[in-house]
């Protein structure tokens, strides 16, 4: 009995001692249950957003660029369709063998393929590997028609920059690449559409409108696994193309200065004397910016780099030249404007001038006896400008021709790689040789030598200034929003009315005193083309339409010694470097001018028989063109 | 006299049959359905491995847990201390000839499965226990003789499995002893003090952890602090958890277990996986299933005669909703990460088995209710 007293006992301790265990338990359980109602229906949100982080993820794509056109919508740098080869090393069932299949159908390198090894080992198994960026349509074909045996081998097609003018606008346009680290890091845009693969502008206007050629990417949204493995796309977001960028420039025209340059070191410049469009602006030699779009081969860059004509350089901007004689229009302005000659001034050349001891030649031994401004200007006489220059002084010349954008940037900051020239005074040797100015200088300046320095462009922006009447023009290269139209811009000027939204009034605009002063300068040059005995006389031409007005140019590039005068070398005896540079300045047609140009031919010898010919070709080009260009304006100034 | 004549009598095989609580039975039958299609769930959605493997198990086990239920109540009591030897000595031979995986050295291979002895020691030290306190005289309870020789029976076994090293289990088994010492009728003071001289030594048991448990510690206290690292697990799980809502995403469109980022998620995590892809109706359903069979083992004790089945089904009950308890607050970032299973659901051999032993010890005593044991 005691016993099983105990046995009872100890049962209601057992019970009792379960009731406390039970509540708690379920007290517990219920704390688990607020807890999972916390994570799950509170916090729902906040953890449904987590999981997506975690399974998706996003690829941006590589934005398409903008198009540049030319005045004529033509598309001077567009976009292809290029065929890539990736290789997905996880999908290959024999690595080695598809090595094998793909460098028999590809002609791959032994390079090639051990960069491929070197790629495999260091990616991720599905990240594809990038063979060929670009396969021709034949390899592209033949790849899909053994695709069959390539298995892990994806063909894909992708969008690549192209130049369809070669190297017509290299210089202009410059050329995309793959950005380095810098080039990144330096431009907020860049950095932010940055993908691999991704080409940005290196040089030129691709380089300058990079932030308004780029576009926008478009975004592929994948359920990736914990890996990083993607398991399917759920999403494709199309990317902006950049915006298209439509240029002043004409391509046939621009074609043909290339044509006209062919093997030659030099440039051309073409300018609506109006408007300032930049009609052709070509250096010469160039070279084709397609071949930097897949990265160039060290021997097609060692051929670029040492090419003693220097493509890499862009001769209308960056290139600094003696304007020579084609500086004498502005000194002959420059000196009837602050009345130190008239028409009736007359010098005496005897084929050399003495002051102070030193003697400075005229370019004809024998002279050109009594001379005034019409026929020095027309036989380009020497004497006659360094008299004219001694009784003006350098700075008087100064401030006509900086007037006329010597000696300043013609397109600011389009072009990092401008050149703004130099157009000495006393001032600026004074504070940067520290020496005081000697006369002889002012006779050399007179004649466009020594200190002086113009780039083609400076001096074809001189050309159009005097061509149209002597107002000043804002030189442009890209089609605004608003453009204005040539004979809005002629009649603007002439009227007196303002011919610039953005100017102030035409006073500005006025680069002269007397207007009869350029007129002078105008038949002058007229002259010089056009009659006999002047410089470019064989290069006129007489059909009203096209005739022109110019004035040659000859740069000394190292001092002439006794000897070598008194040897009066033929071009082909003297090294190629130490030959003059030919030059040419013109605008026309005469009557209603339109246009004005600069030619600079590196070494060619003399301006007359160098630099004009190519004048007299290109004009009647550049005049039948007119008539287009004047209705693409119109059309485009309608659908505006 | 004559009815105690009956009761001695062995029960036909037909009487042990409808005394089966079914109750129980076909709780544990729906939660080892729904373990298998989870466990289809965390293969991708295919029957791969730890699908068939845990489907094999549960069609070995279920009916190995009949098996037991048959065997009279008595014969469990009477084999009560043996088995507890035999599992000692298990862990005396894993300790020296186990094979050793991920650090530890836990397991023997015993032909068909890989048996980790420490599990079976979470029904052995109940079943020890309760025979002791069965047998044990009231009076006795809490003098100093049965206080030693119970702390030994549970700190023992406790002392191998945390050399192992495997702390998860050593507590749960501590844990599972101790409740019998609390239904057994230790005063509640000694449980106070001994709580309070727990809590005074814990920083000195912490300064004798493995580095890497003091990691899970902090890591459980700021998961944040390093989040591809010790805090991935918690931060995934709590992701996977969090995002399931009211009622998930639906089966096999659970896309964190999918797509690789629950860790663990055929073992100690796969509430995680069940709770994304069932939300939190599901697991309420879960937990209210896991609730049914610990109520019915309770309901089984308390019905039952004699003192070692009382005492075996309230431990158990006990231990079954302990496991669940750390299982659930561990993946719910209640408690640090301790290695411990949730009974069925997860995939493991060794733990499926002594659940299912323990489940058919229960049946015996449901079957067997009226016997005593004297």
């Amino acid at each position: 009995m005691i016993k099983s007293n105990s046995g009872i006992r100890k049962t209601d301790v057992i019970n009792r001692r379960m009731f406390i265990i039970g509540t708690a338990k379920i007290l517990v359980f219920v704390g688990i249950i607020a807890r999972l109602f916390s994570l799950q229906i509170n916090e729902n949100k906040k953890y449904l957003t987590l999981s997506d982080k975690n399974r998706i993820r996003e690829w941006k794509l590589p934005p398409t660029r903008g198009n540049i056109v030319d005045y004529f919508g033509n598309v001077i740098a567009g976009n292809l369709k290029v065929y890539q080869l990736h290789i997905i090393p996880e999908q290959v069932e024999n690595f080695n063998y598809l090595l094998v299949r793909l460098k028999n159908l590809l002609n791959l390198s032994d390079k090639k393929i051990a960069k491929i090894n070197k790629l495999k080992a260091e990616l991720k198994p599905w990240d594809s590997i990038i063979v060929s960026e670009n396969l021709s349509w034949g390899q592209f074909v033949k790849i899909n028609n053994y695709l069959y045996d390539l298995v892990g081998v994806k063909p894909v097609m992708t969008i690549s920059r192209n130049y369809p003018f070669n190297d017509v606008y290299t210089h202009v346009l410059g050329y995309v690449s793959q950005p380095n680290e810098q080039e990144i890091l330096n431009n907020q845009i860049i950095q932010e559409r940055f993908v691999p693969g991704m080409k940005i502008g290196k040089l030129g206007l691709e380089k300058r409108l990079e932030n308004h050629l780029i576009g926008t990417n478009a975004i592929q949204r994948y359920e990736v696994n914990a890996y990083g493995k993607r398991i399917n796309q759920l999403e494709h977001q199309k990317g902006q193309q950049g915006s298209q960028i439509r240029l002043t420039v004409d391509t046939e025209i621009q074609k043909a200065c290339g044509e006209l340059l062919n093997e030659k070191a030099g440039s051309i410049s073409v300018m609506d004397i109006y408007t300032g469009d930049i009609i052709a602006l070509y250096s010469s030699p160039s070279y084709d910016p397609n071949l930097f779009l897949f990265g160039i081969s060290q021997d097609e860059w060692q051929l670029i780099r040492n090419n003693p004509l220097k493509p890499l350089i862009n001769k209308t901007l960056s290139g600094l030249y003696s304007p020579g004689s084609t500086i004498k229009p502005i000194v002959a302005l420059s000196a009837l404007e602050n009345n130190v000659i008239d028409t009736k001034f007359k010098v005496k050349c005897t084929g050399k001038m003495e002051l102070y001891g030193q003697t400075f030649h005229c370019w004809k031994e024998k002279g050109h006896g009594w001379v005034s401004l019409k026929n020095a200007m027309k036989q380009s006489c020497d004497t006659y400008f360094y008299e004219v220059a001694r009784l003006l002084g350098v700075d008087r010349l100064n401030v006509t021709a900086e007037k006329f954008g010597l000696g300043k940037k013609v397109l600011g900051n389009y072009f990092d790689n401008e050149k703004k020239g130099l157009f000495p005074n006393t001032k600026w040797k004074k504070n940067n040789l520290g020496k005081g100015w000697v006369l002889g200088e002012t006779l050399i300046t007179g004649i466009g030598q020594g200190y002086i320095q113009s780039t083609p462009l400076q001096l074809c922006m001189m050309t159009a200034q005097i061509a149209n009447g002597g107002y000043a023009i804002k030189p442009k290269i890209i089609v605004d929003n608003n453009p204005i139209s040539y004979e809005d811009a002629k009649q603007s000027m002439e009227s007196g009315l303002l011919f610039d939204t953005n100017s102030d009034s035409l006073l500005d605009k006025k680069l002269f005193k007397d207007k009869k002063n350029i007129k002078i300068v105008q038949e002058a040059m007229f002259s010089s083309t056009n009659e006999r005995f002047g410089t470019s006389y064989k290069s006129r031409i007489d059909d009203p339409k096209y005739q022109f007005a110019g004035k040659t140019g000859t740069a000394q590039v190292k001092r002439i010694s006794k000897r070598e005068r008194e040897l009066d070398l033929e071009l082909e005896q003297i090294p190629y470097k130490d030959r003059d540079h030919a030059l040419y300045v013109a605008y026309g047609p005469y009557i209603n001018p339109r246009y004005a140009l600069s030619i600079i031919v590196e070494h060619g010898g003399s301006g007359s028989k160098a630099a004009a010919p190519i004048a007299k070709k290109l004009f009647k080009l550049i005049i039948d063109r007119h008539d287009l260009r004047n209705k693409q304006s119109n059309f485009e100034r309608i659908t505006i | 006299m004559f009815q105690h004549n009956r009761l001695n009598n062995e029960l036909t095989l037909l009487q042990k049959i409808k005394n089966l609580d079914y109750i129980l039975l076909i709780s544990v039958l729906l939660l080892s359905a729904i373990s298998v299609f989870v466990m289809y769930s965390t293969d991708g959605g295919e029957i791969l491995f730890h699908t068939k493997n845990h489907f094999v198990k549960l069609t070995v086990f279920f009916p190995l847990m009949i098996f037991i239920a048959f065997f009279n109540i008595k014969f469990w009591h009477n084999f009560s201390y043996i088995i507890y030897i035999i599992v000692i000595l298990l862990l005396i031979y894993v300790s020296f000839f186990g094979i050793k995986a991920s650090g530890s050295q836990r397991w023997m291979d015993v032909y068909l499965f890989v048996l980790q002895p420490s599990e079976l020691m979470k029904i052995a030290i109940i079943m020890c226990l309760a025979k002791y306190y069965h047998r044990l005289k009231i009076e006795n309870v809490n003098s100093f003789t049965s206080i030693t020789i119970v702390l030994s029976i549970i700190l023992i076994p406790t002392i191998f499995v945390v050399s192992q090293p495997d702390l998860g289990t050593s507590i749960l088994i501590a844990l599972s002893g101790l409740i019998i010492l609390w239904l057994g009728g230790v005063k509640v003071k000694y449980f106070i003090y001994s709580f309070i001289t727990f809590l005074i030594s814990l920083p000195f048991i912490i300064s004798f952890l493995k580095p890497y448990q003091k990691l899970r510690i902090l890591t459980f206290l700021d998961p944040d602090r390093d989040p591809l690292g010790a805090g991935y697990q918690i931060i995934q799980s709590k992701i996977a958890i969090g995002s399931g809502g009211l009622d998930g995403k639906g089966f096999l469109k659970g896309t964190q277990s999918y797509l690789d980022f629950l860790p663990e998620k055929h073992t100690d995590f796969i509430f995680t996986l069940f709770s994304e892809e069932f939300g939190f109706v599901g697991s309420v359903g879960l937990l209210i299933l896991y609730s049914i069979i610990i109520f019915r083992i309770i309901r089984i004790g308390s019905i039952s005669r004699s003192n070692f089945a009382r005492l075996f089904c309230f431990g158990y009950a006990f231990a079954i909703f302990i496991y669940i308890v750390v299982n659930l607050s561990m993946v719910l970032g209640l408690l640090p990460i301790v290695g411990s299973p949730l009974p069925i659901m997860s995939y493991g051999g060794s733990s499926m088995l002594a659940t299912m032993i323990g489940f058919g010890i229960v049946l015996s005593a449901k079957i067997n209710h009226k016997q005593m044991i004297a």
